[in-house]
């Protein structure tokens, strides 16, 4: 039996990684991949929880019950929208590699005022 | 008992490819730790039930995601990150604020330990494939057709993006 | 019953023409700006004679009558009309302005035809009509005040009517800011009547000071007393604020004559006649009153006596003689006052349009030294002045001598040092004489002398701004040859501007006959005519009688004094009268070298009078400067610069600074953005297990 408050635990240590990430890598890549790292911590609540309410049911405000599974719905679409946002974020960064020549995110500066 | 040190086991393989990706200069071997990443996420996930999800994941994310980030890689020959102090605010006022997000976060899960009450491993029908598949197509059926209309933008906006300029 | 006269129409007609020749003016011919001018002017005129003469005692309509044509202000309890009051005060003052004004309308479309801006100034005189107007109708202070303010408004406006001149534009600027300082002694007045009887309206206050019993509200009733004094002395130029009449001779003729002698300047006597019944009830302002008139009057006959511009000699004498009204005011012989008043408006009207016309004929000069001989070349104007002389100087059976023989009589019998202010009433009116006839002998008589003589250099100098103005007004008088006028020199003016002369001449002559004293066979219709206004409190009035004690009693009565010595004193008057006149002959005909070796002997004290006594530097040293400097250092530099731009400024300086820290959080680097989310974030979770939504 392990408590649920282990996988919300571990889903926020890897959300806070995710998180140091972005800020201290330089190579925006790198940077992108902590993206993806946060959006699989969140994946993880998600499913957490689909498990809580699959196991002690409960109401929606709405008065309908609530269905555990639709947790595992979210995930997939978050899935999704990772992929498609990795596709086309991806495609940007060799856009911007062109034009600037480095994969360094200090130099793309360019919207300084 | 075995549910526990499974999860630990899973647990400490996730968080040591997360660090390993923070701390690696080059950029092949962050993405090579966060297939491991993710790879014990679908274990997590076998451990919570989500049968489907986690075979997805590992087709979608460590199959199809990571493979395109590896190619980037590759074609634009990225190399060992340079050392360059761009951002002192990164440093002092970001490293903080993710840690105390992160510490706060858990900290809520503590407290409310009693009341998320625990998983454990058994043998039910939850996760399954012809579960989701009902709901998808007859709940969340919209929001289904809008994901692929997204992915056909996705296609397109990554064609135009990553073509050369003539 | 009360049949409505529709007494607004009397100050609105002249309204009208201004609006019309202010706005259209300038696109009209000379003759139409004129013809609306003289319209108007000449229907307040009509509409005025009608409605004095349907309000006439012993016929329909009871005196005073009242019209109100609308509530103007209406806060709570205080109430101010649109209220328009005729009774025996205002009919004299309504028929005098708008005769009077009549006339030197007509004078001026002769006078100013070769003017520039001729449209301008005949707005500008109808604009003076209508605030004259309506002050002399009001029947509340607080119109009338809008009328008081109007006229120094039009004072400005005219007096400035040269306005290319600086000394021209100066002396409007220092009539309107003189005028000021007694207007604010005057709402400093008006504010107390307000906070005491709630209302501004004539009857209330009158009705209300009768209530008071005999000791109550005495030092009330002084200091308002004394803040309207005051002013009326800016208005009517007394000591201290005359300083701006001299000054306003910088005007064209007919407005010297108009405002400045017949109508404006005697606006500050009739609001003392208007409020007899507050200052028959505050002795110590009275005396006040007396003191300051009779003061001004001798003070300003010294100075008129060394001038050389004949319009500064009359201007000091109109200062002398509104001393004289005061100083009737000030033994509470208000009907007296206002005798003299009607009288002095028109000698001094004809004085005045008579020196217009003198300078008209020899081309804008108007140093007296230049002139002489004029007697034979322009002998209508001759005549005309010389009544107008007589008159002035009071001779028998000219109108100033009534009138200015009633004043000395009512004096005389004050209890109150009235033999001190008699004695220096009768000489002034030696000076009077003596001034006026030499003004006469130096124009009218002995050579010309235009253009060729050295008029010396200190007088010079005194008369610099006369020279000033006069050398101006002949290049704005729009002669374009100087002395000449083209076909042969010294002329005649035009019947247009003689023939209102001739009709001021005539009452000059018969306007003193309305008041002829019982003591010489005549009944005093003046006096008896006014009476219902002047004994207003009749409270106070029994019981003065009932005390007889002088601190309440004397001044609310008009002093009575028997026939025998009635008689002396208009002899002695007249007496001094012809030695003023004598020592004018002997100075300025018979032996015209002796004034020369008179000042050379009494140099410093010539000197004196002849700067004026250097009260316009005294001013300018006492009060302009402090005031400019004050002005200067502290509220533009300190005040204006210091506090007032700095804090504006201090705003868009604070604005750009902190706009300019705030900016560097876009540094356009990627990661320092994802810092402020992070903690952002971090902040709103800490908020929210904070307020305790998350647990």
């Amino acid at each position: 039996m392990v408590p649920l408050s282990w996988y919300l635990i571990l889903s926020a240590v890897l959300f806070c990684l995710g998180v140091l990430g972005f800020l201290l890598k330089r190579n925006i890549i790198t940077i992108f991949m902590s993206i993806e790292l946060m959006l699989n911590a969140v994946n993880l609540t998600f499913v957490a929880f689909a498990n809580y309410w699959n196991a002690h049911g409960g109401l929606l405000p709405s008065g309908k019950p609530v269905v555990g599974l639709s947790g595992h719905v979210f995930v997939f679409f978050v899935m999704v929208v990772a992929a498609a946002e990795a596709a086309v974020g991806l495609a940007i960064i060799i856009a911007v590699f062109r034009t600037r020549e480095t994969l360094n995110v200090d130099r793309v500066n360019l919207l300084k005022l | 008992m075995v549910h526990q040190i499974l999860f630990i086991i899973f647990a400490l393989m996730c968080v040591a490819g997360a660090v390993n990706l923070l701390r690696q200069s080059h950029p092949i071997n962050s993405a090579l730790s966060l297939v491991v990443v993710m790879a014990s996420l679908a274990l997590i996930y076998l451990l919570l039930g989500a049968e489907f999800l986690a075979a997805i994941q590992v087709i979608v994310y460590a199959g199809a995601i990571m493979v395109l980030f590896v190619f980037v890689i590759m074609l634009l020959n990225a190399g060992a990150e340079e050392r360059s102090t761009g951002s002192r605010i990164a440093l002092i006022v970001g490293v903080p604020g993710a840690l105390v997000l992160g510490v706060l976060v858990g900290w809520i899960m503590i407290s409310n330990n009693k009341l998320l009450g625990s998983v454990a491993i058994s043998p039910t029908d939850f996760g399954e494939t012809h579960f989701i598949a009902r709901l998808l197509f007859r709940d969340f059926l919209l929001p289904f057709e809008v994901t692929s209309v997204l992915i056909l933008i996705a296609i397109m906006g990554a064609v135009v993006l990553g073509r050369k300029e003539s | 019953m009360t049949e409505n006269l529709h007494l607004w129409a009397i100050p609105l007609l002249p309204l009208a023409g201004a609006a019309i020749n202010g706005l259209l003016g300038r696109h009209f011919k000379n003759a139409v700006v004129s013809t609306v001018a003289l319209f108007f002017t000449a229907m307040s005129f009509g509409w005025a004679a009608w409605a004095v003469k349907s309000a006439w005692p012993g016929g329909n309509i009871a005196l005073p009558h009242t019209e109100t044509v609308g509530t103007w202000i209406w806060a709570g309890k205080f109430t101010v009309p649109f209220g328009f009051y005729l009774d025996q005060l205002s009919m004299i003052m309504v028929l005098v302005v708008t005769g009077v004004g009549f006339l030197i309308h007509i004078y001026s479309v002769g006078y100013m035809a070769h003017e520039g801006g001729y449209y301008r100034f005949f707005a500008y005189l109808n604009l003076f009509m209508f605030f004259m107007l309506t002050l002399v109708l009001a029947n509340n202070y607080l119109l009338m005040f809008v009328g008081w303010e109007g006229v120094g408004l039009a004072s400005y406006l005219l007096i400035g009517f040269f306005f290319l001149k600086d000394s021209a534009a100066d002396a409007g600027k220092k009539a309107f800011i003189v005028n000021r300082i007694g207007d604010f002694a005057f709402l400093i007045g008006m504010f107390l009547i307000i906070q005491h009887w709630g209302s501004l309206n004539y009857d209330v206050v009158f009705n209300g000071v009768s209530q008071l019993s005999p000791e109550a509200g005495w030092g009330l009733l002084t200091a308002i007393a004394l803040c309207l004094m005051f002013g009326a002395a800016g208005k009517s130029a007394q000591v201290p604020l005359y300083v701006w009449l001299p000054d306003a001779m910088e005007g064209p003729t007919p407005v010297s004559a108009l405002i400045h002698a017949a109508t404006m300047v005697t606006a500050g006597i009739y609001m003392i006649a208007r409020s007899n019944a507050i200052f028959s009830r505050a002795p110590h302002a009275l005396e006040v009153v007396a003191i300051i008139g009779c003061l001004t009057a001798i003070f300003a006959a010294t100075m008129g006596m060394a001038q050389t511009d004949i319009k500064r000699v009359l201007a000091y004498s109109t200062v002398s003689q509104l001393g004289y009204m005061f100083l009737a005011c000030g033994v509470a012989a208000y009907s007296a006052a206002i005798f003299h008043l009607m009288t002095h408006a028109f000698f001094k009207a004809l004085l005045f349009l008579g020196a217009g016309s003198v300078i008209h004929a020899v081309g804008g000069e108007q140093d007296m030294r230049r002139m002489g001989g004029l007697r034979k070349l322009i002998p209508r104007t001759f005549w005309v002045v010389t009544i107008a002389t007589i008159a002035i100087a009071g001779i028998p059976p000219f109108a100033g001598f009534f009138s200015k023989d009633e004043i000395l009589g009512q004096v005389f019998a004050s209890p109150h040092g009235g033999k001190i202010l008699w004695a220096v009433g009768l000489l002034t009116a030696g000076l009077t004489s003596f001034y006026m006839f030499r003004l006469w002998f130096m124009t009218f008589f002995g050579e010309l002398k235009l253009g060729s003589v050295d008029v010396g250099e200190e007088a010079h100098k005194a008369s610099a701004p006369a020279h000033a103005a006069h050398d101006a007004a002949s290049h704005a008088h729009g002669h374009a040859d100087d002395q000449s006028h083209g076909h042969g020199g010294v002329h005649e003016s035009p019947w247009i501007m003689i023939a209102p002369l001739m009709v001021l001449a005539l009452f000059s002559i018969v306007g003193g006959w309305v008041g002829v004293p019982a003591s010489m066979g005549g009944h005093n219709e003046i006096g008896n005519f006014l009476s219902p206004v002047m004994h207003a409190s009749t409270t106070a009035k029994i019981v003065a009688v009932e005390r007889g004690s002088e601190a309440a009693g004397h001044q609310t009565e008009e002093p009575k004094e028997n026939s025998s010595e009635e008689l002396m004193l208009a002899g002695t008057s007249v007496l001094v009268a012809l030695i003023g006149f004598y020592f004018a002959w002997l100075l300025y005909y018979k032996r015209p070298e002796l004034p020369d070796r008179i000042t050379a002997k009494i140099h410093g004290i010539y000197l004196l009078v002849l700067h004026k006594y250097y009260v316009d530097e005294g001013y300018g040293q006492l009060i302009v400067k402090p005031l400019l400097a004050l002005s200067t250092v502290v509220f533009w530099r300190g005040v204006d610069q210091g506090v007032i731009d700095g804090l504006v400024n201090g705003a868009g300086s604070a604005s750009k600074g902190i706009g300019g820290e705030l900016r560097r959080i876009q540094s356009g680097n990627i990661r320092s953005y994802a810092a402020w989310v992070a903690i952002g974030g971090a902040a709103v979770i800490a908020y929210m297990i904070w307020i305790g939504v998350a647990k």
